[in-house]
């Protein structure tokens, strides 16, 4: 047993940053690691490193979708892997000038939802090598991939073709 | 789809001013003040409220989990029932939409429901960060991480599709921040011109800033009551004539090239052409819209709806809702704000609050305010409200509120009715 009235908390050089005094502000930092499992959808980013794209076929109705689903959103069947042209289309676009704070220094950067043939869904990925002005609907857009892998979605990402400039 | 429901009348309302940051204020006091308001204008006291529901979208903004007891608490509602409702963007309309079916199915005769969001805690380009976790963060956080991106998208995709221009969409911006001059609630009055929203910084193409709602701090609060309670507590309750919900695919990319659901006031020959949704419409909101008309009983929206209060994140979404809505045909939605249809004094008055662009979008406040503001104009009570009658329409009857989430996930439409 301890009983003692002379306890004292000992006392640190760490401060608080204030911002502003009324009403008190105070700054505080927060961090944390996720272990995340891609569960399910793990092949999908194994093939990036076998410059695959894999979609979903569901194996009862036949819809095709450009990005992984182990069932279908269709009719709740099962659905198997399926490797995606790698050549497609923009089916939209944009430029973002600003963004999330994690992708504030790769701005200005192009989203597009590219279009397969065959394929009934989209597919969201970042492209290169075009201007804003350049980029029209239905552009001819080839996937492309990295060697050094981040296991992310954007291990895949597209540029225009040889064609793309005669277009428009 | 429906079995029995008592009536369900909102009583009361209030809304804080929203700001970019309210610092000498945290979440409880803000609820407070608003919950105070609402509890004022009936002279309604503790005893009279059966429960709540906690409306609020982000644990990350504020760092804080279970916020709803913390107001419940606050307010002094405890032990009574209560829930936290969320559901992204439309996190405000579902809450609404619960509290409705607390009274419609007679587990309640008077719920409270209070919504608030405190988006102020982190800085503004973090807070797109968190917002963006609501989208997968698998596919499309990683690659996009941006909702105004995302939206961009759909604005292109539309601009393609119907030859929608930047000049429509820079007019909903004009018309809904100089409502906004109007209302003493709103964050950003201004008046402005399509040449002033074209000129602001580029977001994402072809979104500039004055095309994108703001980052608020601020709550509001809706007072909901049974028939035989609400003539107690009011002599003008507002009948919440119909509700609907719709859903969509959390990834934009998933949504289907399929058939649109029509409305009475269309035929599929008007859509002969369309692949829908796809991005440029909202599944949702169309679903939504449509359960909320067969149980109000609305088969021409345009003429049986006075005033809207629509979830205009972006302007482009504003012009896309008009068509989800049936308030014109898809297609239509430009020329629908540029023809001034849309206008306080036009054919119905889309946001003439001023929106989620002018008024501000304190996430899980947001579907609440429209409740509020819907509830004030269908009273005929602006003028006591904002200390002026300038957006309060002559004889309005009916109104209807459209909250939405994500890229379209989940969508809320309420229709209210003046009942004298």
């Amino acid at each position: 047993m301890t009983i003692n009235p002379n306890a004292k908390m000992p006392e640190s050089q760490q401060g608080t940053e204030v911002y502003n005094f009324d009403p008190l502000i105070v700054k505080y930092h927060y961090e944390i690691d996720y272990i995340h499992s891609y569960a399910q959808d793990s092949e999908f980013f194994k093939a990036l490193g076998q410059k695959k794209l894999l979609g979903s076929k569901c194996k009862k109705c036949g819809y095709v979708y450009a990005t992984p689903r182990a069932h279908c959103m269709m009719c709740g069947a099962e659905t198997e892997w399926y490797e995606l042209p790698k050549e497609g289309r923009i089916h939209s676009f944009t430029t973002c000038y600003f963004g999330s704070e994690e992708f504030l220094p790769e701005t200005p950067f192009h989203l597009v939802l590219v279009e397969f043939d065959g394929v009934n869904s989209l597919f969201l990925g970042r492209l290169i090598g075009a201007d804003t002005e350049d980029l029209y609907i239905g552009m001819p857009i080839r996937a492309k991939f990295r060697r050094n892998l981040k296991i992310s979605p954007t291990d895949v990402y597209f540029v225009p073709t040889e064609e793309a400039g005669k277009k428009k | 789809m429906s079995g029995e429901r008592r009536n369900v009348y909102m009583v009361s309302g209030g809304v804080t001013k929203f700001a970019k940051a309210t610092p000498n204020m945290d979440f409880r006091l803000r609820v407070k003040k608003a919950f105070d308001y609402a509890m004022n204008d009936i002279n309604a006291d503790l005893s009279m409220i059966d429960g709540s529901v906690a409306s609020y979208f982000s644990d990350h903004f504020q760092r804080q989990l279970m916020s709803g007891i913390m107001v419940q608490d606050y307010l002094g509602l405890t032990p009574k029932p209560s829930k936290r409702i969320e559901g992204g963007g439309a996190t405000g309309g579902l809450a609404f939409q619960t509290g409705y079916e607390e009274i419609a199915s007679g587990r309640m005769d008077t719920c409270v429901v209070y919504g608030f969001e405190t988006m102020s805690h982190v800085n503004t380009w973090k807070g797109n960060e968190f917002i963006a976790l609501a989208s997968d963060t698998n596919f499309d956080y990683p690659v996009g991480g941006f909702y105004t991106g995302y939206y961009a998208m759909m604005a292109v995709r539309h601009m393609y599709e119907f030859g929608t221009t930047v000049e429509q969409l820079a007019q909903v911006s004009v018309k809904n921040h100089g409502n906004a001059i109007y209302n003493p609630y709103s964050q950003s009055p201004m008046k402005l011109t399509v040449e002033d929203v074209r000129n602001s910084p580029m977001v994402s193409y072809p979104l500039t800033r004055l095309d994108i709602c703001t980052m608020s701090d601020g709550a509001a609060v809706a007072i909901l009551a049974s028939e035989e309670k609400a003539f107690e507590l009011t002599d003008h309750p507002i009948l919440i004539k119909g509700i609907g919900t719709g859903t969509d695919s959390m990834r934009l990319s998933d949504r289907p090239f399929g058939k649109v659901p029509l409305l009475p006031n269309e035929k599929e020959s008007d859509y002969r052409n369309l692949k829908y949704p796809g991005v440029h419409s909202f599944r949702a909101g169309r679903t939504a819209a449509k359960e909320a008309y067969e149980m109000a009983g609305i088969t021409d929206p345009l003429k049986e709806i006075d005033a809207v209060e629509l979830h205009d994140a972006y302007t482009s979404s504003e012009i896309q809702t008009y068509e989800d809505l049936g308030l014109c045909k898809y297609g239509e939605g430009g020329q629908f704000v540029e023809e001034g249809k849309a206008d306080i004094n036009g054919e119905v008055a889309v946001n003439f609050s001023g929106g989620l662009l002018a008024s501000g979008h304190p996430v899980g406040a947001t579907g609440i305010m429209q409740a509020v503001f819907m509830f004030w104009q269908l009273q005929r009570s602006i003028k006591k409200h904002f200390g002026n009658d300038k957006l309060q329409l002559t004889n309005p009857k009916r109104g209807l509120i459209h909250s939405h989430a994500g890229t379209g996930t989940y969508v809320t439409v309420t229709v209210m009715e003046a009942v004298r």
